[in-house]
């Protein structure tokens, strides 16, 4: 049941992604707004305010990082304690065996789900289904998402890439609506059939943005309340949780839940703010009466370990993607698994191996937006170099870009070589035209390419010199 | 990016790191750099060693190559006091890259590469934070209207964005414009730019649109590689409208002594 991976095809997603109209129209207006409404909202107040908050957000996360293991022990006990029954799952097919086991407990036949791209890790809805379980993603783009048989292509905007018009011949194919380009009337319908859905379920399923340790709670955000009625109105609430999302005080999550909307939807806080301490108390009329967390590694402990630890502070708000260039052009599935953007660059290669995500990394201009707009100052650049390393460490590099690289550094260590490779080139020029050979034929193909000057600047140095002497 | 303050470079010569596509491509540019620093009284030297910075290399993981061509900087330029270069990128490899590269156990590089950083700076750079020049009394010889593209490097690297504007707005005979997301990447990248040119020119495209709606005539830049993939594009796009370094706008509106 595992999530397929087509990130070694990123060139060719990519292409398919930029020939398509109304996915450039869609990416383009989203990722510009969110990038837009962040700024607007983060520097509010002014830009050292919104500076401070970044790094007070980061070091509230670096400092939950480094005290991990510890913090989880704390956690658990916690939420034991608030009535959470408390489950580990190492790996995907332990997480979904988990909660088959729950739903199978509790005679589980209908799961609604609020958003979580964990479980889009783990294939979760896969999973159920396949226990002829029934799902129903209840927020609204995934709830599209899911009637298109699709995956989310942007992490807070899983719909980001499909334009309205899409959207509603999806709602007049899969579930009879009457036609309207009116979005409140899609809304509306959209609603009417999850409410529904609402009523009906035993069981369901969130995510959880954060995890706070010393109150043993699941700290959820939302905007359509869709996450709220999942986990209060039935029978068994399960939350699946990565062990990266732990943070130490409800303190820190008051920094984070600013920081979050702010930096995804340009919002001072979300809709619905949520801090979950597990099923209902004996005095209580509501609430679910059996809460569960399960804790889910699924690759992060490994990931512990490296020098790319810090992409686990990742608190998922997608500011990367909206401001980074590459992810404007392509949008999410380009990226060929569960994350896109810079973000996905990194976090792909690091869940799902660098050999078959090859040219992540290089999916990149490096123009640094994305460190730039992080609320947690991950340095994604900074990873993307180092895992551009690794592929030539680990030979996963074209034998035509080493030898070519070998040849260059020759040119560039001796300035009689490079002198003479810049003659070269220019005779080559000439003798070439307007369009270059082989590889560098890819510059040529969209733009022009300047002429090597007659005479190098060190010759008119020299000329200079000369006669001034 | 806020850089620890550094020791000021008045009054030190300035060995220039031409870079390697404007020696070849450009040298020109590399001119109006020794005219403008020449008319403000400084003493310019050219060390004939230098080849690249490395950066080709470094950006697509060939570390042992970088290290190799970054040795041979530490080398041709051992005798430099302070280094201007006119490039953001090239500058920002000199200053937050090479540190990297190496560890105090390498001994005399780790040193070079430490000395390297903290002596370099971006023209723009050395100009207004260095010299603390604001306004260089010049003025074009005929009325031209600009808007400034803020090379990415220069800006999330470096930390600068203001220098350019600062100069071109006290600039006589020049009118500053806006430029419609003037801070995103134009989609050059280095090799990028090979590797993926379909993407690239997405990117590409999307600049020469906003190029294209911008009053103004010319597109200042401090980055010859960024304008050689903004003015690639806008020339197969059939655009009037071309990229210029800030150097060479800069030295237009020198006196005619220019040699």
């Amino acid at each position: 049941m595992t999530v397929e991976i087509q990130s070694n095809d990123f060139i060719a997603l990519a292409d398919i992604a930029l020939r398509n109209p109304d996915l450039q129209h869609a990416v383009a207006a989203g990722t510009r707004g969110g990038y837009q409404k962040r700024a607007e909202t983060m520097f509010a107040h002014s830009r050292e305010h919104g500076e401070h908050m970044r790094q007070q957000a980061a070091e509230a996360k670096r400092r939950a990082l480094r005290n991990l293991p510890d913090l989880l022990e704390t956690a658990e006990r916690n939420l034991s304690a608030n009535g959470w029954q408390v489950e580990w799952a190492e790996d995907a097919a332990e997480a979904n065996r988990l909660v088959l086991d729950i739903a199978r407990r509790h005679k589980v036949q209908t799961v609604a789900k609020s958003k979580s791209m964990l479980t889009e890790e783990l294939g979760l809805n896969h999973a159920l289904e396949a226990a002829d379980l029934r799902v129903v993603e209840t927020d609204l783009g995934e709830y599209i998402i899911q009637l298109n048989d699709e995956t989310p292509s942007h992490i807070v905007a899983p719909v980001m890439h499909k334009t309205k018009a899409e959207i509603r011949d999806i709602f007049i194919r899969e579930l009879g609506m009457e036609p309207t380009d009116d979005a409140e009337a899609m809304v509306a319908f959209a609603r009417k059939m999850l409410r529904h859905d609402f009523l009906n379920a035993d069981m369901g399923i969130s995510g959880g943005n954060f995890l706070i340790a010393e109150t043993g709670s699941v700290g959820l955000v939302m905007n359509e309340g869709n996450g709220r009625m999942c986990t209060s109105m039935p029978r068994v609430h399960i939350a699946l949780v990565g062990i990266e999302k732990i943070v130490e005080t409800v303190e820190d999550y008051a920094t984070l839940t600013q920081v979050l909307p702010s930096s995804s939807t340009g919002q001072k806080l979300t809709v619905y703010t949520n801090i979950l301490n597990g099923p209902r108390r004996a005095d209580e009329d509501d609430g679910p009466q059996h809460s569960y967390v399960i804790l889910v590694d699924n690759g992060r402990s490994q990931i512990y370990g490296t020098d790319y630890a810090e992409a686990l502070t990742c608190i998922r708000c997608g500011a990367c993607q909206n401001a980074c260039p590459v992810y404007r052009s392509t949008g999410g599935h380009a990226y060929g698994w569960v994350y896109g953007g810079p973000i996905g660059a990194v976090l792909t290669p690091l869940f799902v191996g660098l050999e078959n995500a090859q040219p992540l990394p290089h999916a990149s201009s490096l123009c640094g937006s994305c460190k730039q707009v992080c609320p947690v100052d991950i340095d994604l650049p900074r990873m993307l170099l180092d895992l551009r390393w690794e592929l030539v460490r680990d030979g996963h590099s074209k034998t035509g870009w080493d030898a070519a690289m070998k040849a260059w550094a020759i040119g560039m260590t001796s300035p009689r070589r490079f002198a003479l490779g810049g003659a070269t080139a220019r005779a080559g020029q000439h003798i070439m035209g307007e369009y270059l050979p082989g590889i560098l034929g890819n510059w040529t193909k969209h733009r022009d390419f300047p002429d090597f000057a007659p005479k190098p600047f060190r010759r008119l140095w020299k000329e200079r010199n000369n006669d001034r002497a | 990016m806020a850089l620890p303050a550094r020791e000021s470079p008045i009054g030190k010569p300035v060995s220039l790191f031409v870079t390697c596509i404007v020696d070849m491509i450009y040298p020109d540019t590399g001119m109006s750099v020794v005219d403008i620093l020449e008319h403000l009284g400084v003493s310019v030297d050219f060390p004939p060693a230098q080849t690249c910075c490395g950066q080709p290399a470094f950006n697509s993981g060939y570390r042992d190559e970088t290290r190799a061509v970054a040795k041979h900087f530490f080398k041709a330029f051992q005798d430099a006091e302070l280094i201007v270069t006119p490039s953001g990128s090239c500058a920002t490899m000199l200053r937050h890259e090479y540190p990297t590269l190496f560890t105090p156990a390498d001994g005399t590089p780790y040193e070079q590469a430490q000395r390297i950083a903290a002596i370099t700076w971006e023209f723009s750079e050395y100009l207004v934070d260095g010299l603390g020049i604001r306004d260089l009394d010049l003025s074009l010889p005929a009325p031209e209207s600009f808007a400034v593209h803020d090379a990415c490097h220069g800006l999330r690297g470096l930390g600068l964005g203001g220098a350019s504007r600062q100069l071109l707005a006290r600039l006589g005979n020049a009118e500053l414009h806006d430029l419609k997301e003037c801070e995103v990447c134009c989609g050059f990248g280095g090799l990028f730019s090979i590797k993926m040119p379909d993407v690239s020119n997405a990117m590409l495209t999307n600049k020469v649109e906003n190029i294209n709606a911008s009053p103004a005539e010319t597109i200042v830049t401090g980055d010859v590689s960024c304008l050689t993939q903004m003015n690639g594009g806008l020339s197969r796009q059939k655009s009037a409208k071309r990229v210029v370094h800030l150097a060479d706008v800069l030295a237009k509106a020198l006196p005619e002594e220019r040699s």
